[in-house]
């Protein structure tokens, strides 16, 4: 089983930050829809080949802080996040508005398993 | 100073897939690069609600034609690791021969691209003259040149045999002959450390910082492989990652030749300790399909596809006289996948990452893959302001772009 750390949406940033001065490089985010009760973010860092997890559990039409402010690596997948499940994040250095892959007109979450989700934040 | 905003790309001659960048220039000088994806998205993570695990496999496969087996190898490992699946030794074995082999012939093409990028056409051909040997050899072991096909839950469908072995020995030797011939043009000619020396430079501590991966990361300084995790069989073949220092295009350039040599001697080095033995758990539910149980093929089926294809050949000798000998299945494992992994592999363009969510059903609920070229595009972003116009082509290659893995 993935042994993961839970965090919260306040910390998330912090725990970002406390990461990248200890010198752990952001793997990736993988965002999962756990349907009615909303999302799961997991937060992969690696230091010397060693793999650390964090997880955040959001309610649906939760606006996230990014971490691409600490992490530049961050900004293609969070809003990558945000093109395939609607997830808004706040402050990304680079926000594509849900268009890095789709086009502006579209407005369902295409990997949202019953998507209404709108893009407008 | 006039600023310019020049649309490079999505169609390049130096990009085989498409990619666009935004550049603005200052005085033939870079100052600012945003990148717009979107031209090859296929939606292919979203397929796991409709196929089930092991149709997965095929799908996993096809995110990128020319690393098809690390994904396959990457993916199996994860749905291995949920299931508690004990893997044969001998097809892990065989696992890290065919992976290597990928990694050789997508390092070979790069180098041929890379040539002809600076105007080094008959470099390019040589190049891929050799990476057709390569080829011939995952032709005559799998039936398949560039999506092999081999992984299964549990193992691998294929199995070598020792004239298969002594073959591909053969052929490795001819191989490393050649690639040693190319050192000279690609590593010392002047016109090559002219456009590439110095160009594109990524710090090491900018490296770490913006998630480079892969030679990237390497050519900049960092002894990080993934193939030191020890997956497949690499925890008992005393691996060491290909380091250079300068973080330059040449670095990168230079990182990939040798990892290219490197291959050649993990393969022998994986024949030669190979054990004998089974090549695949009989994990319940994937050996139920037809279409994946181990296989092998005859030597009259190579032969006609040889035939059929020889015009476009390249290589003059004919794939050996030998059929493909089938796996050995060993004892089953029962269960459908139910929890979460992350699983890591090297690809030749750098550390691959799957995330993979069960829920003890057929269909997995999640498939998270991260690619190396998505976390090299931050790099790229960072090293491409300062640079002169002229210099963006080679730049962008040195980073070993794929679309289609990035945007899945």
């Amino acid at each position: 089983m993935l042994e993961t750390i839970p965090v919260t949406i306040e910390s998330v940033r912090d725990v970002a930050k406390q990461c990248f001065d200890e010198g752990w490089r952001l793997v990736t985010l993988s965002a999962v829809d756990l349907g009615e009760a909303g999302f799961d973010i997991l937060y992969h860092y690696d230091k010397d080949l060693v793999m650390r997890h964090y997880r955040l559990t959001i309610p649906k039409e939760t606006v996230v802080p990014s971490i691409s402010p600490v992490y530049f690596a961050a900004l293609l997948v969070e809003n990558e996040i945000r093109d395939q499940f609607g997830i808004c994040f706040a402050d990304i250095v680079l926000d594509f508005g849900g268009a890095l892959y789709l086009e502006e007109e579209v407005r369902a979450m295409p990997f949202c398993k019953v998507s209404v989700a709108q893009k407008q934040c | 100073m006039a600023r310019t905003i020049l649309p490079f790309g999505p169609q390049h001659p130096v990009l085989p897939e498409p990619l666009h960048l935004k550049l603005t220039i200052e005085d033939e000088i870079v100052t600012e690069a945003l990148p717009t994806l979107g031209y090859v998205h296929r939606g292919l993570e979203k397929l796991c609600e409709v196929r089930d695990f092991n149709q997965m496999i095929q799908i996993v496969e096809r995110v990128c034609g020319i690393c098809s087996c690390l994904h396959a190898l990457c993916y199996c490992e994860g749905i291995e690791q949920i299931m508690g699946v004990d893997v044969p030794r001998r097809a892990k074995y065989l696992r890290t021969i065919w992976g290597e082999l990928h990694r050789m012939h997508s390092h070979l093409l790069w180098l041929g691209l890379f040539a002809d990028a600076f105007g080094f056409e008959s470099l390019f051909m040589q190049f891929w003259r050799v990476r057709e040997r390569i080829m011939d050899i995952m032709e005559a072991t799998c039936g398949n040149r560039v999506v092999v096909s081999v992984n299964v839950i549990g193992g691998v469908r294929r199995d070598l045999t020792p004239e298969q072995c002594q073959w591909i020995e053969q052929q490795l030797a001819i191989s490393e002959k050649e690639i040693k011939q190319l050192q000279t043009t690609i590593l010392s000619d002047y016109t090559v450390k002219k456009r590439t020396v110095g160009k594109g430079v990524l710090t090491k501590e900018q490296a770490y910082q913006l998630g480079a991966v892969g030679p990237m990361l390497r050519g900049s300084g960092w002894a990080q492989d993934a193939r030191q995790t020890g997956y497949a069989a690499f925890d008992e073949l005393g691996f060491e990652p290909v380091v250079e220092y300068d973080g330059d295009s040449y670095a990168r350039c230079a990182v990939r030749f040798r990892e290219t040599l490197q291959s050649i001697d993990i393969v022998r080095l994986a024949i030669a300790r190979m054990p004998a033995g089974e090549t695949a758990a009989n994990v319940s539910g994937a050996m139920e399909d037809d279409t994946l149980r181990p296989v092998g093929g005859k030597r009259g089926d190579i032969m006609q596809a040889y035939n059929r294809d020889k015009h476009h050949r390249i290589t003059a000798a004919p794939p050996p006289n030998f059929d493909i000998p089938a796996g050995h299945v060993a004892a089953k494992v029962k269960g459908k996948p139910d929890g979460e992994a992350v699983t890591r592999v090297e690809q030749p363009r750098g550390e691959l990452m799957y995330y993979i969510k069960g829920v003890g059903s057929k269909n997995m609920d999640r498939v998270r893959i991260r690619t190396p070229t998505f976390a090299n595009i931050p790099p790229l972003l960072a090293m491409l302001p300062g640079c002169e116009l002229a210099d963006v082509p080679v730049i962008v290659l040195s980073i070993d772009p794929c679309i289609s893995c990035t945007e899945r």
